[in-house]
């Protein structure tokens, strides 16, 4: 095995951001979420990320507000420590290692100097038992403190973090499991458990979901599965306590919130609609429905301003408490399978894949920001467990992205399969994509693959279903009707009743190749005939793939027997094949490249090789844990330049690909992360000199000095040009005594210009404009000695260039002015320092 | 927050033809106007001159009708037996007809009495024409015979047996006064000229001639005869052009509209077919009550005439562009227009500060219904829907989306007599739809479920599910059938294809999407 140190497998983009309840800073300026192993802090107002707080090294399990603070919060993670950050810089201020896996943190107000975390009972990850435990943070000056002050609350509690709640004051804590609430006083240091029986005709529904304790009475809001919300209040005795219940979703309540004054109670489940009740007026309610998907969490300004949710889809929604969506953090979505496959859109060159239920979404790579969503269903989505949508299961873009191809499907118990095929066209003016035709049952059976014709003449789609046939559509161009071009079917076909499994289209698109079972058939879509068949048993073929560029007379296919074929199509021979378990083969449309994805014991190996050369490009054991299924070369913006042997591959695209936790990853590259790491030195020295009015004015010409002085040494050419004109003269102004200072107002203009900074396209057309100015000057009269003064000048100071090189996008009257406001100034004053 | 997304209506392919350019045209024409004639209207021919009145030879009359007239402007009636073919000379002044008595007739448009009688002939006479220097008459008889008149001296110039057959169509050359063209029984076309002696061409059409036609440039000669209509290149000597067989019966008539671009044929079939004369296409078709015998069409398309063998005159006047827009017209002036305006002319000045108001959008009242998850409510107004435009597209897709939302089973629950037996008088109408079997057939088993308690409670649902069964019985036959004759079909495919290669059966099927899944449903339904 070959060892690249070079190349790095990186985490890139697409983090959960939905896994815990989001925080809102005092101010409601920001919202703070964790995000893997870090703490992403976005802007509520313009939904752009700020800060990444990385530091963590496991799951982040919770954030919380430091209530002593209002710049910091504490971040507690599986790694068994809890940190507090600076959110507005960025900075980790202090690190307390607990030493449990942390499962979420609390704090309360009333007690300073204490969070409250959940922990495993015993320090083992596999444990099914939690406890709620107080950590004394130790103070000290350190960054990293051990904290092993722990004092356990409550044993025995749920490690959601919904399921505990701070009541009045912080006299008490409230937490729920199974079909137990259990309150805890802090002043009596006494639990009182409350039971509920479970329902008895739907099995154990009534259990607890969600706890919330209302923040200025003596009352807790519990949720349960089965929809209902139970109010309890007089539980400080075990007797005589009271619930009401409140019953308006029809799923579980997955979240409750009080808002911080207590007139309202918010819920939320699966049925996507936030639910406004008034406290004590139970029965007016508002609602916000149409959110999109499952409320997982709601989160509440300590102002009351703004409520946030966060949805199963990845999503944080930002909601005014006039009960308005004010914005929408959508992070990228990942269903339970990516069944449409990575794509790249050719035209913005974002990653396309099912998103939210019957969408496609848009993910821009760069930006990891989701771009938006295209609805391919159109259909009102309803949210209820157990019934079957329409999922957007393939998808298809053409080669210049003018057209995208989409099926959806619906299975349904005991009916027959629905499936449509949707042909989208690009619309220019939208700037999306438009539905043009629609094709009801395109197929008996579900469709497996499909691909477009990468041929620029015809717009050919084919399809290839379980059914046994696979389809050609073509783009049919109606221009005598009024209904304009749609798409129809052209050839059907299929090979003695087989059920094909894949297709592809040669590089050029002269060739159709499609496997059926274990013969690869080869057609000719011009003709339709059938051009020849290959077949490699046993196996079946599960993936096929033409080589491109130099390597198009390839033809490459694997089969369910691990074994790796490729044909030479000229003499439909079988050119090499090898034994291996390729779970997903992935050509490079910019290069000859093919990337194999291997599952070997559990884990996935990359082989990066060209069909027609014998050693592999690059090769990578033991890529991630799992299977590889999804996997896309995405064209880069430019060119990378890297010369080591190993990383050429990656110069023209990147490779990106999907885990089987469905994290995103891809290859970085030295020379890559070499540009990376210099982007942020250069804003970290940015960064630490204080921005101030005064940096403004003279820092940056401080350091572009510096470097030009550098500079300088070996090369005196480029000091000439590069000079910039005003450092000096403002040295001037600054160190010449006062008294000896011309007026303010003639010093005014010369200061203004020389701060102004030239453009590059100024200092080319510098050379020209010096000339013609030294002809001006020779033609006027009398200014010999002026001159020779300002050599003298130049001599003394070396600023001689420099004063044109601001000056030649001025009028010729302005120049002259200028030029005799100089030579008025400093003629005397380099006699002065000549002194 | 994303807006409630409407129920989807699924619009499906219009059966029939396409909107074209042409069918739009050949449409543009007024409901026709039907003139009964005392006999077979066996020939029509319009006037060149302005008003362009008509000929129409029927029976022992010609009758001359005035463009928008429904009564006959002038009638000829000095005719022994029946008359054939009224011709107008092209200037309009004079008329020649002949007669089943073997006389041809020459009548001064104004007068009444024939100006000259031509006897010569021994038997009928269909075939009259003027030649194009206006003095010379073309006949052609049964008597195998066609001969050209002088006018001023009513004496015979020639006379022509070449044909074996009776003479029943002919044509003179618009360009030269010494050209015609006669078809005949015998299935030749013969080109004669004056000058000559004999015929100097002769084409086989292989089918008795009905009908020839010059092209206005006469370089292309259309025959109709038998099932075909050919068109023969005059200038590469008679060569056949093409050959079209798109009438089921005799082709009797043909046309062509006024500017060259399309050719008519009209059939005992009882169409009219219009083709492309640069690919010979049918662009459009026009549907006749009895079997058509004659046809013209009047100078820039304005009306179409058509005679019938049981003596109907169909005109057909295409409308004016004023009628047009009177129709545009009046569909704009509706009272609600000012009601949608109001206010949306009014042009904010320069300070004002704009105050936008979310677009309410429209929805139906079903999909507000279903928005408020009001799913019985839905159901009946989309049936309510359904009985008063008959059009179950919306209520076919209102029940797709309940079943989509799993509610299907609740909303046609609990219903009453009346209400059921609408929603079954629904079903029956629209289950053996096969754009709507899908979703009314799992519907029909939902409500077979639900009311089965109560089968014979009442007559008239119990009638009702009976009628319901014998449907879906009689389609389950059809449908056996239907697939008995598809393969066959496949069958005869796949003896005419190629031996060596067949690499796929399923290419062969014209249509992929349409085979087999009707049957489907039958036998679920019996079982329900």
């Amino acid at each position: 095995m070959v060892a690249h140190a070079e190349i790095r497998v990186v985490h890139r983009g697409g983090s959960k951001i939905n896994f815990r309840e989001p925080v809102i800073t005092n101010d409601s300026r920001f919202l703070l979420c964790a995000s893997g192993e870090s703490v992403k802090v976005y802007s509520s107002s313009s939904e752009e990320c700020v800060h990444d707080l990385q530091g963590h090294t496991d799951l982040v399990s919770g954030i919380a507000r430091n209530p002593s603070n209002h710049l910091q919060v504490y971040s507690c993670s599986a790694d068994g420590t809890v940190r507090l950050w600076d959110f507005t810089d960025g900075i980790l201020i202090k690190t307390f290692i607990i030493g449990y896996p942390i499962y979420s943190i609390y704090v309360s107000e009333k007690h300073g100097g204490v969070v409250f975390v959940v922990v495993p009972m015993a320090n083992d990850k596999s444990s099914e038992l939690f406890q709620l435990v107080a950590v004394h943070l130790p103070r000290s000056g350190d960054q990293e403190v051990e904290a092993r002050e722990l004092s356990a609350v409550l044993c025995d509690v749920s490690p959601s973090p919904g399921a505990a709640s701070f009541g009045r004051e912080g006299e008490y804590v409230a937490a729920a499991k199974g079909l137990q609430l259990e309150v805890f006083f802090f002043k009596k240091q006494k639990p009182y458990r409350f039971f509920l029986k479970p329902g008895i005709k739907k099995g154990s529904k009534n259990a607890f979901t969600c706890v919330s304790c209302h923040p200025k009475e003596d009352c807790i809001a519990t949720g349960h599965a089965d929809g209902k919300i139970r109010l309890w209040r007089n539980f400080n005795q075990k007797k005589e306590y009271t619930y009401s219940t409140l019953h308006w979703h029809h799923g579980a309540v997955n979240t409750l919130q009080f808002t911080p004054e207590g007139t309202n109670l918010l819920s939320g489940g699966i049925e996507s609609v936030l639910v406004q009740w008034r406290y004590t007026q139970e029965n007016q309610k508002d609602f916000l429905p149409r959110l999109g998907a499952a409320i997982t969490h709601i989160a509440v300004s300590p102002d009351g301003s703004l409520f946030c949710t966060s949805h199963s889809d990845n999503k944080i929604t930002i909601i005014q408490s006039c009960v308005k969506v004010s914005a929408i953090i959508q992070g990228l979505v990942k269903s339970e399978g990516v069944r449409t496959d990575l794509m790249i859109d050719p035209r913005s060159k974002a990653l396309v894949l099912n998103g939210k239920p019957g969408h496609l979404q848009f993910y821009s790579l760069h930006r990891d920001k989701q771009l938006y969503n295209l609805d391919i269903v159109q259909q009102e989505y309803i949210n209820e467990e157990g019934l079957d949508q329409f999922e957007v299961v393939k998808a298809a873009f053409d080669a210049h992205g003018d057209w995208l191809a989409t099926v959806e499907e619906r299975r349904q118990k005991g009916s027959e399969l629905e499936i449509n095929l949707k042909l989208w066209a690009y619309d220019e003016q939208t700037q999306s994509f438009v539905l043009n035709t629609t094709v009801t049952a395109p197929h008996e059976d579900q469709i497996t693959a499909m691909c477009f014709s990468p041929s620029p003449e015809t717009t050919m789609l084919v399809t290839i279903s379980f059914d046994g046939h696979f389809k050609a559509w073509l783009l049919a161009d109606h221009s005598d009707t009024k209904e304009g071009a749609s798409w129809s079917c052209d050839f059907v076909g299929g090979y003695h009743l087989l059920k094909p499994g894949c297709c592809c289209f040669s590089a050029d698109g002269s060739l159709l190749a499609v496997g059926f079972q274990e013969v690869v058939t080869v057609w000719s879509p011009s003709s339709w005939e059938l051009l020849t068949t290959l077949s490699q048993p046993p196996g079946a073929i599960r993936d096929l793939c033409f080589g491109r560029l130099s390597c198009s007379k390839y033809l490459l296919g694997t089969s369910t027997k691990n074994q790796l074929c490729c044909w030479n199509i000229l003499t439909c021979s079988l050119e090499w094949s090898t034994p291996m378990d390729v779970s997903l083969l992935q050509a490079d449309p910019l290069s000859e490249n093919i990337a194999a994805f291997c599952s070997q014991s559990g884990c996935s190996d990359l082989f990066v090789f060209k069909p027609g050369e014998p050693r592999p490009l690059y090769s990578q054991r033991a890529l991630c844990t799992g299977k590889v299924q999804h996997a896309i070369f995405a064209p880069r913006d430019q060119m990378l330049e890297s010369c080591e042997e190993h990383a050429q591959w990656l110069n023209r695209s990147q490779l990106y690909f999907l885990t089987q936790h469905m994290d995103l990853m891809t290859f970085s590259t030295k020379t890559e992360e070499d540009r990376l790491l210099a982007s942020s030195k250069r804003l970290m020295v940015d960064n630490s000199v204080a921005v101030t009015p005064f940096y403004l004015l003279l820092g940056k010409h401080r350091l572009q000095q510096q470097q030009q002085q550098q500079e300088a040494l070996t090369n005196p050419m480029a000091e000439r040009i590069q000079l910039p004109q005003g450092s000096i003269a403002i040295k001037e102004l600054l160190y010449t005594p006062a008294h000896v200072l011309p007026s303010a107002s003639f010093l005014c203009s010369m200061f203004v210009r020389s701060l102004l900074i030239s453009s590059s396209s100024a200092r080319e057309e510098k050379e020209p404009v010096e000339e013609e100015m030294e002809s001006e000057e020779e033609d006027s009269e009398g200014e010999a000695e002026l001159r020779d003064a300002r050599q003298d000048l130049e001599g003394s100071a070396a600023w001689g260039p420099g004063e044109e090189l601001g000056t030649p996008a001025l009028t010729k009257a302005q120049e002259r002015e200028l030029r005799r406001v100089k030579h008025f100034d400093h003629s005397w004053l380099s006699s002065l320092l000549e002194c | 927050m994303a807006s409630f997304k409407p129920t989807k209506i699924p619009i499906y392919p219009k059966l029939g033809e396409k909107v074209t350019p042409d069918t739009l045209y050949w449409k543009n024409y007024k409901a026709p106007v039907q003139i009964k004639e005392f006999g077979a209207v066996t020939s029509i021919d319009f006037s060149p001159l302005a008003p362009h009145n008509y000929a129409v030879t029927a029976s022992t009359r010609i009758h001359i009708y005035g463009p928008f007239s429904q009564e006959p402007v002038k009638t000829f009636t000095r005719f022994k037996d029946t008359a054939y073919s009224g011709k107008f000379r092209s200037d309009g002044q004079l008329l020649v007809a002949g007669c089943e008595d073997s006389v041809v007739r020459l009548f001064d448009v104004s007068g009444k009495v024939a100006l000259r009688v031509f006897k010569g002939h021994t038997k009928g006479v269909h075939v009259t024409d003027f030649t194009s220097d206006c003095y010379h008459i073309l006949t052609g008889s049964d008597d195998y015979t066609c001969r050209l008149w002088d006018i001023p001296n009513s004496t015979e110039l020639t006379s022509y047996k070449e044909h074996t057959d009776y003479i029943r169509c002919g044509t003179t050359s618009k360009l030269n006064r010494d050209i015609f063209i006669t078809g005949s029984y015998d299935h030749t076309l013969r080109v004669f000229d004056a000058r000559v002696e004999k015929s100097v061409m002769t084409m086989d059409h292989s089918q008795p001639v009905e009908s020839v036609l010059l092209y206005p440039s006469e370089g292309l000669l259309v025959s109709s005869g038998g099932r075909y209509v050919k068109v023969w290149d005059l200038l590469k000597g008679g060569q056949p052009l093409v050959s079209l067989k798109n009438h089921h019966k005799t082709v009797t008539c043909l046309g062509l509209s006024s500017n060259g671009q399309r050719l008519l044929s009209a059939s005992l079939d009882r169409h009219v077919k219009i083709y492309n004369t640069t690919n010979y296409k049918v662009v459009h078709n026009f549907d006749y009550a009895a079997s058509i015998l004659s046809l013209a069409l009047a100078p820039d398309d304005e009306s179409i005439v058509v005679g019938m063998t049981n003596g109907v005159l169909s005109i057909k006047h295409r409308k004016s562009p004023e009628e047009k827009q009177e129709v545009a017209g009046k569909q704009r002036v509706r009272p609600v227009y000012r009601v949608f305006v109001k206010g949306r002319n009014y042009v904010p000045k320069k300070d004002d500060f704009f105050v936008s108001k979310p677009v309410k959008s429209h929805l139906a009242k079903y999909d507000k219904q279903l928005k408020r998850f009001n799913i019985s409510k839905a159901l009946d107004t989309a049936l309510e829907l359904w009985r008063k435009n008959r059009k179950p597209d919306i209520t076919v897709a209102v029940m797709k989306e309940l079943d989509r939302r799993g509610t299907l089973k609740n909303a046609l629950a609990g219903r009453d007599e009346q209400n059921l037996s609408q929603l079954l008088n629904f079903l029956i109408g629209n289950v053996v739809d096969p754009r709507f079997t899908p979703v009314l057939v799992t519907a029909t088993e939902m409500i077979l479920d639900i009311y089965q308690a109560v089968v014979g409670q009442s007559s008239v649902v119990d009638r009702q599910l009976v009628r319901l069964q014998e449907l879906v019985e009689r389609e389950i036959d059809y449908q056996q059938d239907l697939l008995e004759v598809l393969g066959m079909l496949d069958t005869l495919f796949a003896t005419s294809l190629p031996r060596k290669e067949v690499p796929c059966p399923g290419s062969s099927r014209p249509n992929g999407l349409a085979e087999g899944g009707l049957g489907a449903p039958g036998p679920q339904l019996q079982a329900a």
